[in-house]
């Protein structure tokens, strides 16, 4: 039978959340990494017992650690950095330039095909790769190297490559974005990279329609249709036809459209999943009821989701790294707070029910299928 | 024979469990020790010391013998009484919230 197994990254620790195909009785194992920050853990698609995670602290500053027996056991891999060559500056929040500093991993995307191979989305943004298993790291520098490079800015929570997306039909395609940079794509495998901003429309910054600058906080592909892409913007979100070549706003009836994750259904290309909130100065949900918003129609026309999440007094935020789906037949769909609850649905957003309640605050979620 | 004690962050990475004792063939000074320490303990590269310039980490601190000696140069001798054993070197963690 199927199970399936939860990662969660919190700020102070990692979590693994298992569970047969039901999903209704859940084992929790954690804290691993008890006191540190862990962004984001992710498996391997090619060998699920694989599983990297970042652990980070503003102390001590960043480990990467990996596990070949699903999370039982952890072993510390490398966790130098480099910029390639000398890394001149971007720009600081008050637009003066500013070295390139490595800060810690937001981000790590296992390669599709092989363990050995791992992406890491790095703050100051730049995009790492691994060939060995995490133990050196080779910066992709031409991203950084782009002519837009110079004039970036963060965003709110630090200069951050926060999304690696790998297309499944295309090996040297991969998009990643960047608060406050905006999204990028290479066909090249990294070497040369080009900005996919074209029908993003940001009224914060200078010229709401520039080439880059924009925060975009979150894509998502569903693995059947690679060139069709979601996006969760600061504010708006959006949707590509042609690989991020366009975009344009399918917001629709959304309460807000400011939010963090956005995730895709596993077997219908065409529903997408956000959570609304408030405001960029309100990081919580509207009104105080926690709903997750479902569109089957691949944006515009959204419905509420809130049966068994709470309806009342409700003040949490769910991060952009925070919500994930399984390959189930009935799509499984997971988020975390940071509140600290990681809330289930089995039946592809119907109704939901609590994992755990009690968690530190929770900066990721993923999930594995296992068979 | 030198007596290390580390935050509790810095055991868990290290798999360790109360002070750690080092032998150290050079002058007894911090980049002596931490070099000690870091080849004993390869898992602590980067936490105490900034990989590529070797300078300490901004909320990581230096103490013995009661004097903080964060600012001490790397190369200044260390206290007679860490060289000899007598008292430890403390490598601490600024205290800061959360």
């Amino acid at each position: 039978m199927s199970s399936v197994r939860v990662l969660v990254g919190t700020r102070k620790g990692a979590f693994i959340l298992t569970s047969d195909g039901k999903r209704e009785r859940w084992e929790i194992d954690g804290p691993h990494f008890g006191g540190w920050e862990i962004y984001h853990l992710k498996g391997s698609p090619a060998d699920p017992n694989r599983l990297y995670a970042s652990q980070s602290s503003g102390w001590f500053g960043q480990q990467i650690q990996r596990s070949d027996d699903g999370g039982k056991t952890w072993e510390l891999v490398g966790n130098e950095f480099a910029y390639d060559g000398i890394p001149g500056t971007h720009l600081w929040y008050d637009g003066t330039p500013r070295p390139w500093k490595f800060t810690r991993v937001w981000h790590l995307e296992p390669s599709l095909t092989d363990p050995d191979t791992v992406y890491a989305g790095v703050e100051d943004a730049a995009l790492f790769r691994s060939a060995d298993g995490g133990r050196t790291w080779q910066e992709l520098a031409g991203l950084r190297d782009h002519q837009t490079g110079s004039s970036w800015q963060p965003g709110a929570g630090g200069l951050c490559l926060h999304t690696i997306l790998l297309d499944p039909s295309d090996a040297k395609r991969i998009f990643i974005a960047i608060s406050a940079a905006g999204a990028f794509r290479t066909d090249d495998g990294g070497e040369t990279w080009r900005a996919i901003n074209r029908g993003l429309k940001s009224e914060y910054i200078p010229d709401p329609t520039a080439e880059v600058g924009h925060c975009v906080h979150r894509i998502a592909m569903h693995r059947s249709r690679p060139g069709v892409l979601f996006m969760q913007k600061h504010w708006d979100v959006m949707r590509s036809d042609d690989a991020g070549e366009s975009w344009r706003e399918v917001s629709g009836n959304l309460p807000t459209d400011f939010g963090f994750p956005i995730d895709v259904h596993a077997h219908e290309p065409e529903t997408i999943y956000v959570v609304p909130i408030k405001s960029d100065s309100e990081h919580y949900v509207p009104d105080g009821k926690l709903r997750v918003y479902r569109s089957r129609t691949g944006g515009n026309e959204w419905e509420p989701l809130g049966k068994g999440l709470p309806q009342r007094d409700c003040y949490v935020n769910v991060l952009r790294d925070a919500m994930a789906v399984d390959s189930l037949d009935s799509c499984g769909i997971y988020f975390g707070t940071t509140g600290g609850q990681v809330y289930a649905s089995a039946d592809a957003g119907d109704s939901w029910t609590p994992i755990v309640r009690d968690l530190p605050a929770v900066l990721s979620v993923e999930v594995q299928t296992l068979p | 024979m030198i007596r290390v004690v580390l935050p509790a962050q810095l055991r868990m990475l290290a798999h360790v469990t109360g002070e750690v004792q080092l032998e150290v063939e050079d002058r007894v000074t911090q980049r002596s020790v931490l070099d000690a320490l870091e080849a004993r303990y390869p898992a602590l590269r980067g936490a105490i010391r900034d990989h590529a310039t070797q300078q300490r980490r901004p909320f990581v601190r230096f103490f013995a013998c009661e004097r903080d000696l964060s600012h001490e140069p790397p190369d200044a001798p260390l206290p007679d009484a860490v060289a000899t054993g007598a008292e430890p070197f403390l490598v601490v963690g600024a205290i800061a919230g959360g």
